[in-house]
């Protein structure tokens, strides 16, 4: 009954989208706790989007927890700290968490340090706006939300631009993933004041803060600090999946559409995520710049979920290790949430500074189920939320005719949230089919 | 995409795979959407055995036989498990059996069965990749080629007994039998040739002459309802379908009330309910898009009032969807949904600007 008037959306929130299990029951009662330093760590060069940093330490440095140990190198770009005081073991190949080699500098931490952080807190409100931007690029501070995009070319508005509003994302739509839920209820107090921060120096008129209504722990958490001389809202949002999409949580809370291949800045918005915001806050006030996050431990193969504050550059094997490890009928551990995720090809992979959750999976989630043909029930046409033809990129991807995708479909656009796969009652590997034909088309587009 | 997830990379952990997001999936599947089909239809076929004995026992088993067999013979040995496992085909073959005369041949369902799975189906390439609905076409091939047989009407109702069997049932294959010796004409007959006008009462629960499945309306709209909430269906189609109609023949009433019959009529008489609910929403024959749904039901609608009022036949709704099934691709090409972000008209421009 329900099924048939989801059909009907009465509420303001983007059309279309999936309703899949929210799965946070394990993990969103229970509060952060700090992992345990451990012996080694590995940071990625090219973890964020971008050209990746260049080492600015040479192997047998000493470091201070919290010393930059890797530059930015050009604009968009951004700089890398030591998560521990320590020693820089190698700098050389190490594995990403797809499995490839990349450039990336380990660490090997004291044993005896305190591993005490001593920063200094600046005055972020009487800053330039260059000064803020250059702060920002020196904090190392990228979207915590996933994309990993560093967040001082988000703030670089051009000049006949102006933000007038501010837009924080704390829709956390993905199943399993309570990190930014976490910050919410337990440091609310530095989520508004990072929200005030930015809206300072943006010059912005308001903050919104959206927020889905799984979520009513969070959004009393931040009310209840809330005054009326302080310019936030707290937006609670349909629980919807792709809710916390940029584009959808623009739509849901303003009502606009974003247009194709323009910015949120090209609205007047900024958009930025709970973790962001929380450490920009962090940064400004005690000095500390991105060298830890809060990850989220959860799914049916994990042993012991848990939401943890983790030094980026953790091993992945050590985070989970701590937590109480993997069920012995773990499939597949995933990095991010589990529609959009990523598998992890190696647990000695180290957590990166977009990590929003460590899942396990079991048999029963990675059995790669019964594919049946495509019987044109267009369920994946009512899930997608850019109205993009889901359907027939599974067809055109199987018949190669990756072009007609771009032109006559715009597969370009899909951003690959698996609502469609989700929907899809004959098993198509939609999403799957879409990212080989995105692959391909980048690829024709270079060699033109 | 590999059916192989390769393995770890480092080899450390051996058992865990590489399977791409999402991890999720809703609990339907397709086999699941046709049980529900099947499960809708039980009313009608219930309604059948009742009214025209065990005469529609044996034509709707052996249509679905003829289904079943065909799809069997024709598939590769090996998807044969596989392609039989969804049911589609032997809810194509009681479709079709819904569709017949109660004193048909046992031999031309069986062969109607064939036709609408081998001509209907496997030739286009199997399940999701036909363009007109399957039943309909083998109806449609059994009307052209045995066309007495096929409007050789029998009553509801007038049997003495369950068992009683109608002669012609088990004529051999390659005869006709005695075909017209109950013949009554249907409703639709009654109003299109004698002007005579049958009760609501009689079509709403069904003991009217007609195909053996489509005369009940009242237990078909109830397997439509379940369809409808268990969201099988696109909701759009049927009430397109039903309110042209409807209006359409309200808009005739209202010009000659002496002509032309009510749209009450209009609705419960014929396999418009049947062809509604249960063909018109076939998805694999009818449009992806939610404006195409409505091209394509608005279309069937009107077509079907058209043909009754205007045709040469007293019966549209096998032709209505049969055209507009063939108008699908065409729909589903001009109805493309308006991308987010992007403008309808300047699909071109858009393409520009992303270079």
């Amino acid at each position: 009954m329900l099924k048939f008037f989801s059909n009907f959306s009465f509420n303001d929130s983007f059309a279309h989208g999936v309703h899949p299990p929210h799965h946070k029951e394990a993990t969103e009662d229970l509060s952060i706790q700090r992992v345990p330093f451990v012996s080694h760590y590995i940071m990625p060069l090219g973890q964020h989007i971008g050209i990746p940093s260049v080492p600015v330490v040479v192997v047998g440095d000493k470091l201070k927890r919290g010393q930059m140990i890797a530059k930015s190198k050009g604009f968009i770009s951004t700089a890398l700290h030591s998560p521990v005081a320590g020693r820089v073991k190698n700098i050389g190949m190490y594995r990403y968490v797809d499995g490839s080699f990349r450039e990336a500098i380990e660490i090997e931490s004291d044993p005896y340090a305190t591993q005490q952080f001593s920063g200094q807190a600046s005055d972020v409100l009487n800053m330039d706006i260059n000064a803020f931007i250059d702060a920002v690029q020196q904090s190392g501070i990228v979207g915590m939300g996933g994309a990993a995009f560093p967040s001082h070319v988000k703030y670089s508005i051009p000049k006949e631009q102006k933000i007038t509003d501010i837009l924080v994302n704390g829709a956390e739509c993905e199943p399993f993933l309570t990190n930014d839920h976490r910050l919410m209820v337990e440091r609310p107090e530095t989520v508004l004041r990072g929200c005030e921060i930015l809206r300072q120096q943006l010059g912005a008129a308001r903050v919104t803060i959206g927020v889905e209504k799984n979520k009513p722990e969070s959004i009393a958490q931040l009310q209840k600090f809330l005054t009326d001389d302080i310019p936030i809202d707290i937006a609670p949002l349909e629980v919807k999946y792709p809710q916390g999409a940029e584009k959808m949580l623009i739509k849901s809370i303003y009502n606009k559409e974003l247009p194709a291949g323009k910015f949120p800045r090209d609205l007047g918005i900024a958009v930025n995520n709970i973790g962001t915001i929380v450490a920009l806050a962090d940064y400004f006030d005690h000095g500390m710049p991105l060298i830890e996050r809060i990850v989220t431990l959860a799914g049916p193969g994990m042993e012991s979920p848990a939401n943890l504050i983790v030094p980026i550059g953790t091993p992945i094997r050590d985070v989970l290790d701590f937590a109480g490890g993997l069920k012995k009928e773990t499939r597949e551990v995933i990095m991010g949430g589990p529609m959009m995720g990523n598998p992890i090809a190696d647990l000695d992979a180290p957590i990166l500074k977009g990590t929003s959750g460590i899942l396990a999976f079991t048999e029963a989630e990675t059995a790669r189920p019964v594919e049946y043909p495509c019987i044109r029930c267009s369920r994946c046409l009512d899930a997608c939320p850019y109205f993009l033809n889901p359907s027939r990129f599974a067809l055109l991807a199987r018949a190669r005719l990756f072009e007609d995708m771009q032109e006559k479909y715009h597969v370009m656009d899909c951003v690959e949230c698996g609502a469609c796969t989700y929907a899809c009652p004959s098993n198509i590997p939609i999403v799957q089919h879409i990212r080989t034909a995105k692959d391909a088309l980048r690829n024709i587009k270079v060699d033109a | 995409m590999s059916n192989n997830n390769p393995n770890n990379a480092s080899g450390k952990d051996p058992h865990l795979l590489l399977q791409s997001a999402p991890l999720l999936h809703q609990k339907l599947t397709t086999p699941a959407a046709m049980k529900d089909v099947w499960i809708a239809l039980l009313p009608a076929s219930c309604a059948s055995f009742w009214f025209f004995g065990i005469s529609a026992v044996l034509i709707l088993l052996t249509s679905i036989a003829g289904a079943i067999l065909t799809e069997w013979i024709f598939t590769p040995t090996e998807k044969r498990r596989f392609a039989l496992s969804d049911t589609s085909a032997g809810l194509t073959g009681l479709l079709l059996g819904l569709t017949l005369p109660a004193g048909i041949p046992l031999w031309m369902a069986f062969l109607g069965g064939m036709v609408s799975i081998g001509l209907g189906k496997v030739i286009w390439g199997g399940l999701g990749s036909n363009i007109f609905n399957p039943a309909l076409l083998g109806r449609a091939f059994l009307l052209g080629t045995f066309p007495i047989a096929m409007t050789t009407w029998v009553s509801a109702g007038d049997l003495s007994d369950f068992f009683q069997l109608h002669s012609s049932n088990l004529a051999l294959p390659f005869m006709q039998g005695q075909l017209d010796a109950m013949s009554e004409a249907t409703p639709l007959g009654l109003m299109k040739f004698e002007q005579q006008v049958t009760s609501f009462g009689s079509l709403f629960i069904g003991n009217t002459a007609g195909s053996i499945g489509e005369t009940s309306g009242f237990l078909i709209i109830l397997g439509g309802i379940y369809l409808f909430l268990r969201n099988a269906i696109n909701w759009r189609i049927p009430v397109a379908i039903l309110t042209t109609a409807a209006l359409f023949s309200l808009i005739l009433l209202l010009v000659d009330n002496q002509q032309y019959p009510s749209p009450l009529f209009t609705l419960f008489s014929g396999g418009l309910l049947l062809g509604t609910f249960f063909m018109a929403t076939d998805p694999v024959t009818s449009p992806l898009t939610p404006k195409g749904c409505w091209i394509f039901g608005i279309g069937i609608g009107f077509l079907v009032v058209l043909i009754r009022v205007y045709g040469g036949l007293p019966e549209g709704v096998l032709y209505a969807i049969l055209l507009m099934n063939a108008a699908t691709p065409l729909i589903d090409r001009y109805t493309q949904p308006r991308i987010f972000g992007r403008d309808k008209q300047n699909l071109k421009n858009n393409n520009k600007a992303d270079k």
